[in-house]
């Protein structure tokens, strides 16, 4: 089980509401949200995805200093295996194949700016299932607890990666 | 303003454009945000050569967060209890997309009283690119 801290910021939420589309006012106007029902600035519904940005080791961020598996000069910034190890090369073609399936939230306390959350992730149960457009797909479920600092809940996500066999045609 | 129990009704909906000729440069600005820079998302080169796929496409939270605009306009803000969604097709540069909510029960729990709701968001092929359901608290 990982954990780690998320320090929740206005600017944060901010952004992240833009980049969702979200003009809602209470997602950046301090005044305006001090006169609504929740008192003040929230985040919103999906904000805590933005949770990976303070994961230490979340694998979809370039690491400083290390090569990255998006395209640099060429398509992939990963050299290409040695006969005997594929590790590299494997991990450039898995996360190709990887997608999100679902997600679900529990929300059980609004999310402000200034809280500092306790972030604690296990694994759930994984899954196969054959596929028409993505072939043989492997479902596994991540739960996340999202905890302030009174260790009160305040989100449960459950996410559900697949990792299919082939790109899912558009058919 | 949250809802109504007494002028809510069961099959009752609210659908908005959440997304209109979607920009490659609004999934970047997502992948900012979220700290999800999975180049599948971004890297054209990346989703094209490597992965396979005709090009970059938006991630799955973009069109689930831009649904929720659709839903906290709704039910108001602070009001879910729960959100989920599937990811039912891929959405790609230059959709549009129409998230809708349908009231599929009101009950009272716990001394609150819910109205739960399916979601749906199509593109501007009428296909669903997310399946989900959510639950709000509204005014008894």
């Amino acid at each position: 089980m990982a954990e780690f801290k998320f320090q929740v910021d206005a600017s944060q939420i901010m952004l992240f509401a833009r980049s969702v589309g979200d003009k809602n006012p209470i997602y950046h106007d301090k005044e305006y949200a001090s006169g609504t029902e929740v008192g003040g600035i929230v985040a919103p519904p999906t904000f805590v995805q933005a949770s990976a940005q303070y994961d230490p080791k979340f694998p979809l961020r370039p690491t400083i200093g290390e090569a990255w598996f998006g395209s640099g000069k060429e398509a992939t910034g990963l050299k290409p295996k040695a006969k005997e190890s594929g590790d590299k090369e494997k991990k450039s073609g898995d996360s190709a194949r990887m997608l999100h399936a679902e997600q679900q939230y529990i929300y059980h306390k609004p999310i402000r700016p200034g809280d500092e959350l306790t972030v604690t992730t296990k694994r759930g149960k994984s899954w196969e299932k054959e596929g028409r457009r993505g072939g043989t797909m492997s479902f596994s479920e991540t739960i996340t607890e999202f905890r302030d600092a009174s260790g009160d809940l305040v989100v449960t996500a459950t996410s559900v990666g697949v990792t299919t066999g082939k790109a899912v045609s558009q058919d | 303003m949250a809802l109504n129990a007494s002028t809510l009704n069961i099959g009752d909906t609210h659908e908005e454009q959440v997304a209109q000729n979607l920009s490659r440069t609004q999934i970047v600005q997502y992948a900012g945000a979220s700290g999800d820079y999975m180049p599948l998302h971004t890297d054209e080169l990346y989703a094209r050569e490597i992965a396979g796929y005709p090009g970059v496409f938006a991630h799955g939270m973009l069109s689930m967060g831009a649904t929720g605009t659709m839903l906290t306009n709704w039910v108001g803000d602070g009001r879910l209890t729960q959100y989920s969604a599937r990811f039912t097709r891929q959405v790609w540069p230059g959709d549009d997309l129409l998230a809708k909510a349908t009231i599929t029960n009101i009950i009272k729990e716990n001394g609150e009283t819910l109205a739960e709701m399916d979601v749906l968001t199509v593109n501007q092929d009428g296909q669903s690119v997310i399946s989900g359901k959510a639950t709000a608290r509204i005014d008894a």
